[in-house]
């Protein structure tokens, strides 16, 4: 007999080493995250899958499940965090989604309509970040950054290669590049790697590509990303 | 109805009139609004200065001093504010200058750019002091709705005026929501 969880109630099935996220994610059961890719060992750090487990809060990217844990996911409160947290991503960089090629296909853009942002809320802070255009075919917009590291992860783990990295802590975080000059055209990173395809915001983009498909005929414009992520509607 | 009809102002600070346009795609639904409504200050009366009101719809960012004092008279004068479009809400296109030095900015558009007489950045009285920086009016004021999009649809503005005159929170469909 399976081992399973309860999450809102719900009974969830999970297999020994799964995490709180692989379980619920395999179930269909849509829990907010951004920093935590399948494909990827969990990063934990966007704490945008809090839920509650036994009374606590825990990050469920990174929390084994355990048998019979009681996992609280889609409260009021909860959720307002989660809002809450969204829009602080939204003032610690440069969000201008009209200007954004990745807007309609953004995952933080679509978590916050999910979430029903109406404004961000908090003072911006309007950080001077760099644009690195070096690349033939790839650009890199540190304004949208959400340092989730799934592009460091990836070139890493998938493509063998390393070129990000992040450096300084906190609010002096920022991506770097690893190559002497510390742009991308001076890296071996090829348009075709994963580590480009991962970003969920806009800050890679292939260069060429911005308006193939037109702003109002993208992905959230029409699916939630609740609707994408559990596999109800079309994959990116 | 025969009670008094609502009070309702707009205009637009930092922005580009898109969100006004976009109100004047709700088309012949205007005539249901003008049933509900009543316009004070707006660019379709051409009223300069806004009396008390019920509800004032701000479009666009704060960029200069002159914004401040519109935002804050409409502020002191409206009930409920709503903050229309991106600029409003986040600044928008506009502060897109906000990690250039704005010399370099007026240099740039007055005096590198071709096709201007005299090249000079002007530096008339009359104009009002602009901000090394671009601001959503939430940052400055009080703000009691937002409506977001760049501009919001018609449609989406259409429900949102529909609730809030008829006194309920006004809430959008997924599809209406959009910061672009
Ligand atoms: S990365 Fe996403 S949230 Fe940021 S500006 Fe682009 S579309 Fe908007
Ligand atoms: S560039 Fe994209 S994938 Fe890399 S850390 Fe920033 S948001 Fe994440
Ligand atoms: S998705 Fe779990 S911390 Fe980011």
């Amino acid at each position: 007999m399976s081992k399973t969880i309860s999450i809102d109630g719900q009974s969830v099935p999970f297999e020994e080493g799964q995490t709180i996220m692989d379980a619920a994610l395999a179930a269909g059961v849509y829990i907010p995250h951004l920093c935590h890719n399948p494909e990827f060992t969990p990063h934990g750090s966007c704490k945008l899958c809090t839920v509650k487990v036994n009374g606590r809060n825990v990050a469920s990217c990174t929390m084994p499940a355990v048998e019979g844990q009681e996992v609280l996911n889609d409260t009021e409160e909860l959720n307002a965090d989660r809002l809450a947290l969204t829009q602080m991503l939204f003032v610690e960089g440069n969000h201008l989604c009209p200007a954004c090629e990745k807007s309609g296909n953004c995952q933080l853009q679509a978590v916050a309509y999910y979430l029903g942002m109406m404004s961000p809320h908090y003072n911006h802070f309007y950080p001077q970040r760099e644009v690195d255009a070096s690349h033939p075919d790839v650009i890199l917009d540190r304004n949208r950054c959400i340092y989730c590291e799934l592009c460091v992860r990836a070139s890493r783990d998938a493509d063998g290669k390393c070129v990000f990295g992040m450096s300084g802590r906190g609010i002096g975080s920022s991506l770097v590049v690893n190559s002497a000059s510390g742009r991308l055209g001076d890296t071996n990173l090829a348009v075709t790697d994963k580590a480009v395809q991962v970003c969920p915001t806009g800050a890679i983009l292939i260069k060429g590509k911005g308006f193939t498909v037109p702003i109002g005929r993208r992905i959230f414009d029409h699916y939630t990303i609740k609707q994408i992520q559990t596999g109800g509607g079309p994959h990116e | 109805m025969s009670e008094r009809k609502i009070r309702l102002a707009t205009c637009s600070l930092a922005g580009c009139f898109g969100c006004h346009m976009s109100f004047l795609d709700i088309d012949e639904r205007l005539f249901d609004l003008v049933e509900l409504v009543e316009f004070d200050r707006t660019p379709l009366t051409d009223i300069k200065h806004c009396g008390p009101c019920d509800v004032g719809i701000v479009e666009g960012g704060v960029c200069n001093a002159e914004n401040v004092h519109v935002l804050k008279e409409f502020r002191k004068n409206c009930k409920v504010l709503v903050a229309i479009g991106a600029c409003a809400i986040n600044g928008g296109l506009p502060s897109l200058r906000n990690n250039i030095d704005l010399w370099d900015c007026f240099q740039e558009v007055y005096q590198y750019e071709g096709g201007l007489e005299g090249g000079v950045v002007p530096n008339d009285p009359e104009l009002p002091l602009p901000f090394d920086k671009v601001h959503p009016i939430y940052e400055v004021v009080k703000v009691d709705f937002f409506l977001p999009g760049c501009p919001p649809s018609g449609d989406a503005i259409w429900r949102f005026l529909t609730d809030l005159l008829a006194g309920r929170e006004p809430k959008l469909d997924y599809e209406q929501l959009h910061f672009d």
